[in-house]
């Protein structure tokens, strides 16, 4: 072996963190920041915010019933009952947030699941897979939403499973494409060719590749969630109270629409801001994971 | 070289056909047979849409074949599925043309080094493991520091040493290079094509090496066979076939190589390879060559014995066809010299 | 015979991510009339991108700069320093009086535009003709690299062709202007070989036919014999060779220059099957981290610590035609 190449100490470092191209474009995705932000902001304060409040979630103050924001003790104001609705507001994105993210992760671990056994095994089995797919994403999803919400009790479990069953298929969709595509990649064929199991090469070889365009989705998928558990409890077929959601506040603000605005505006501010926020972030990790900006092989 | 009693592997009328739109199918592969024995090397030449890769990819099951029947070590492969595919594999296995697509990034040189054992021998443990990383590592020439490197660290031959010993670290008894060194620098071209050249030696590999290059062919194989729109037009013993070719697009293949030699008279082809959906009638090459009479276009020509061991699929064998070799070329440089 | 092209000291530094990387560093050359000079190299040796910084297709500061001095001699003797010229200018000029064909003709042929439109518009921006005279002339000009049913290819979107016609169309469409100077980069390296041979021949013709000269970029040595007056070998951003192509092949001077056309296997290389080719051991450096002193010494049979490891070599003339780059040329050759 005259020819061997000497591979010693020689080597070139490698010039490039795998990942860290894809962070920076992240970092300099300004809206992505901005929606990145809210999202922190809007946890941490569901997550404590209500601890450090004087007031109770049902605590009711008769003499400040109907307070507006900023003018009195309740910083945003109460309501018909004297309720402190920033605390109620937080409560409510506890549930929201939770409904959110669960909803995400079924919908995802859901939509992966079939995406997967389809685009890998195709066949006839995988076309019908992708059929019924098709054929859930005619249906409008609200509508889907609304005729299962009034066929079981609501709840936060069943409004969890409701908002994940009607919307996994975008998932499915996109992994089912992506690794279909995959599998004739040279590095699948060389797996194959080894001899591995399906597991290994699904789980192993394949999946990994397709992580950013799950993450994207699942992250506009959160955002879509909180606006479908909002939809359905401000139909009142969602969250019940006294339990609150951002949703079911909207609808018990509807009586009170002309003289405490509030009561409506408080709650939409929020949904908005972190649908925008999920959404912003969402866009922000698909520019920066989108491998074709990519300039480094 | 092909050994005594049954070959290594057996190819009999092997078709694989692709249906595309319009209710049409495009013949990948078709009729094609040939036997390696243990230890020897077939080369497979041909432009691309000759249907070479598909065929290396069909013998080693990694898609399935239309028609036809692959037997392995005596075994008839043709309708195993995945799963009894699996313990076949370790002993058939594949190079590929781009070392930068086939090894998985996010891997390490062990890691990938590994996955073989692990499926083939679990029973391994990690310090023989380790061994056999390391030695197989040495045998394509690389040091055993690259094993925790990742093959984004590597050059080019260096990665493609990485993809032969994948395929070599549970001892496979058949190879299909698919075009090993073609996507190589030039002066690493060689190195890849003599580490081939010791493997085939020292391990006694059956190797299916599918390459375009013909001088690269010529080097490494004992027989070669020649593709044209899926089918093998001729196939010889390689000195055989460099010496007297027997099929006009043989003959048009060798002249068009660009020799260092300097320009000499060559068999310019008219136009492109027909599609493989909507072959030609008859001899598919009638449409390029420039010796095709009208009663071409009537039949597919066999491929009939016209030597020992020496066989071409056209209908004119009287033809006298020149040869890369006689007469030996005058350089236009070799004064120089 | 006059140069048409003359290229001083070209260097070009990217700064990037990954850190600097002189890509080229102090090529000179001139290209003479009706000549064919070809740049050969392996990666990253510099070929491509001395071609593009001399048609100034790189990008711009401060990513790239590009130094040195570009001189094209027009046809009515006019001096033009490309490097200096506006961008509106040097638009005119490529084209005009520089065509250029890629390796794949599918990155620079429109997709979504008829073959026999893209050729016109080029007609139409240089030469001023009509709509109907541009389309009458691309259509000529396809029947003139060899396309058949020219009138119908016109018509067709550069996916409906092979990659031999989409070449063809490449060269029709570079050389619809009659430009002085042709820059072919690696334009045979994507195509088999039967089509390769079509394509030389057709370049060959056209060159005999207009007197154009012609730089030919390729790493394939059997093509630069077959097509080249004159090589420049580059190695690591540099010129480590020229000399007229007989000479060259023949009787080269510059070790790596003799180990790359040594490593190149031939047809009779079948006479001894199972032999060893010559190959250079090791690897093309990394442009980020090149060898100190010459930078072929890790991979040369005969490089020795001083002078090789000491300092960079010069270009040194060893004949009145032949330059060559390494330290120890004499005592080599003798």
């Amino acid at each position: 072996m005259s020819a061997a190449a000497p591979l010693g100490s020689a080597l070139p470092a490698p010039a490039r963190g795998a990942r860290r191209p894809a962070l920076r474009r992240f970092m300099r995705h300004r809206l992505a920041m901005f929606g990145l932000a809210a999202i922190v902001i809007l946890v941490v304060a569901c997550a404590i915010g209500p601890y450090l409040s004087p007031y109770g979630p049902l605590t009711i103050d008769l003499r400040h019933r109907f307070q507006p924001p900023f003018l009195g003790p309740h910083l945003l104001g109460t309501d018909q009952l004297g309720r402190d609705l920033l605390v109620r507001l937080l409560l409510a994105g506890r549930i929201s947030l939770t409904v959110g993210f669960a909803a995400m992760g079924l919908s995802t671990v859901f939509g992966v699941i079939v995406g997967l056994a389809a685009g890998f095994y195709g066949g006839w089995a995988g076309t019908a897979l992708m059929r019924f797919v098709d054929a859930v994403l005619c249906f409008p999803q609200i509508f889907l939403l609304l005729t299962l919400a009034a066929l079981v009790s609501p709840g936060v479990l069943t409004i969890t499973l409701i908002v994940a069953l009607t919307s996994w298929m975008e998932v499915a969709r996109v992994v089912e494409g992506q690794i279909r595509s995959l599998r004739e990649r040279d590095f699948a064929v060389a797996a194959e060719a080894i001899g591995v199991s399906d597991t290994h090469l699904m789980l192993r070889e394949l999946l990994p590749n397709v992580m950013a365009p799950i993450v994207v989705a699942a992250t506009l998928t959160v955002a879509r969630a909180i606006l479908l558990e909002s939809y359905a409890s401000y139909l009142g077929y969602g969250i019940q109270p006294p339990t609150p959601s951002w949703g079911n506040m909207l609808n018990n603000a509807q009586e009170y629409l002309t003289s405490a605005p509030w009561l409506a505006i408080v709650p939409g501010i929020v949904i908005t801001l972190a649908v925008t926020g999920f959404n912003f972030l969402g866009d922000g990790l698909r520019d920066a994971l989108d491998p074709r900006l990519d300039i480094h092989r | 070289m092909s050994g005594t009693g049954a070959p290594l592997l057996e190819v009999t009328d092997l078709a694989k056909h692709y249906p595309i739109t319009g209710g049409r199918t495009l013949r990948a592969v078709d009729g094609v047979s040939f036997t390696l024995g243990a230890g020897e090397v077939l080369g497979i030449v041909g432009e691309s849409g000759s249907g070479k890769t598909t065929l290396g990819r069909t013998v080693l099951r990694l898609t399935a074949a239309s028609a036809g029947t692959i037997r392995f070590r005596g075994e008839e492969i043709t309708d195993y599925s995945r799963r009894r595919m699996r313990p076949v594999r370790r002993h058939m296995q594949l190079v590929f043309q781009d070392p930068y697509a086939s090894l998985n990034p996010r891997m390490s040189v062990e890691q990938i080094l590994a996955i073989p054992l692990q499926v083939h021998e679990p029973g391994l443990k990690r310090a023989e493991r380790r061994d056999r990383i390391e030695a197989v590592l040495s045998t394509v020439g690389l040091f055993p520091e690259a094993a925790s490197r990742y093959p984004h660290e590597f050059s080019g031959g260096q990665r493609q040493r990485v993809g032969i010993a994948r395929a070599l670290i549970c001892n496979p008894a058949l190879l299909v290079a698919d075009e090993p060194v073609s996507a190589l620098d030039v002066s690493v071209q060689a190195q890849v094509v003599n580490l081939l050249l010791d493997l085939r030696q020292r391990l006694g590999l059956a190797i299916l090496f599918i390459a375009h290059d013909l001088a690269v062919v010529g080097l490494i194989s004992d027989r070669v066979a020649v593709m044209y729109l899926g089918r093998i037009v001729e196939i010889a013993e390689t000195t055989t076939l460099f010496a007297r070719p027997r099929h006009p697009y043989t003959e048009a293949l060798f002249s068009a190589v660009p020799d260092i030699g300097g320009r000499h008279d060559r068999i310019l082809l008219q136009g492109d390879i027909p599609s493989p959906v909507s072959p030609p009638s008859g001899c598919p090459f009638r449409t390029r060559c420039p010796y095709a009479e009208a009663a071409c276009a009537e039949a597919l020509p066999p491929l009939v014995e016209r030597a020992p061991g020496h066989f071409a699929a056209c209908r004119r064998p009287e033809l006298t066809l020149s040869s890369p070799l006689s007469p030996q070329p005058v350089s236009r440089f070799a004064a120089d010299a | 015979m006059s140069d048409v092209l003359t290229v001083t000291d070209l260097a070009v530094r990217f700064t990037g991510e990954g850190g600097i990387v002189d890509a080229v560093e102090g090529v000179s050359f001139a290209l003479k009339e009706r000549e064919t000079l070809a740049i050969v190299g392996e990666s990253s040796s510099g070929k491509s991108v001395t071609a593009l910084a001399l048609m100034r297709l790189l990008g711009g500061p401060p990513n790239c700069v590009v130094r040195g001095q570009v001189t094209l001699r027009r046809q009515d003797g006019e001096r033009l320093e490309l490097l200096s010229l506006p961008e509106a200018r040097m638009a005119s000029i490529r084209g005009r009086d520089i065509g250029m064909i890629f390796q794949e003709p599918m990155t620079s042929l429109n997709p979504v535009q008829r073959v026999g439109a893209q050729i016109a518009e080029g007609l139409h921006a240089h030469e001023r003709l009509s709509a109907r005279a541009a389309s009458d002339r691309a259509v000529s000009l396809l029947g003139h690299v060899g396309i058949p049913e020219p009138a119908l290819r016109a018509r067709a979107y550069p996916h409906q062709l092979s990659g031999g016609m989409r070449q063809r169309a490449m060269i029709a469409m570079a050389l619809a202007c009659r430009p002085r100077v042709l820059i072919a980069d690696e334009p045979t390296t994507a195509l088999d070989v039967t089509i390769q041979a079509q394509i030389l021949e057709l370049i060959r013709a056209l060159q005999k036919e207009t007197g154009m000269s012609v730089i030919f970029i390729t790493h394939n040595l059997g093509v630069v014999a077959e097509v080249a007056d004159r090589v420049l070998v580059m190695y690591a951003g540099q010129v480590v060779e020229d000399a007229p192509v007989a000479t060259l092949l023949g009787r080269p001077l510059m070790p790596y220059s003799a180990g790359l056309i040594a490593s190149v296997p031939r047809l009779d290389d079948v006479r001894r099957r199972g032999g060893r080719l010559a190959a250079i051991p090791g690897n093309v450096p990394d442009p980020r981290a090149r060898p100190a002193g010459c930078t072929f010494h890790p991979r040369c049979a005969h490089a020795r610590p001083d002078p090789c490891e000491a300092a960079r070599p010069a270009l040194e003339a060893a004949a009145p035609d032949h330059a060559v780059r390494c330290a120890r040329w004499r005592e080599i050759a003798a």
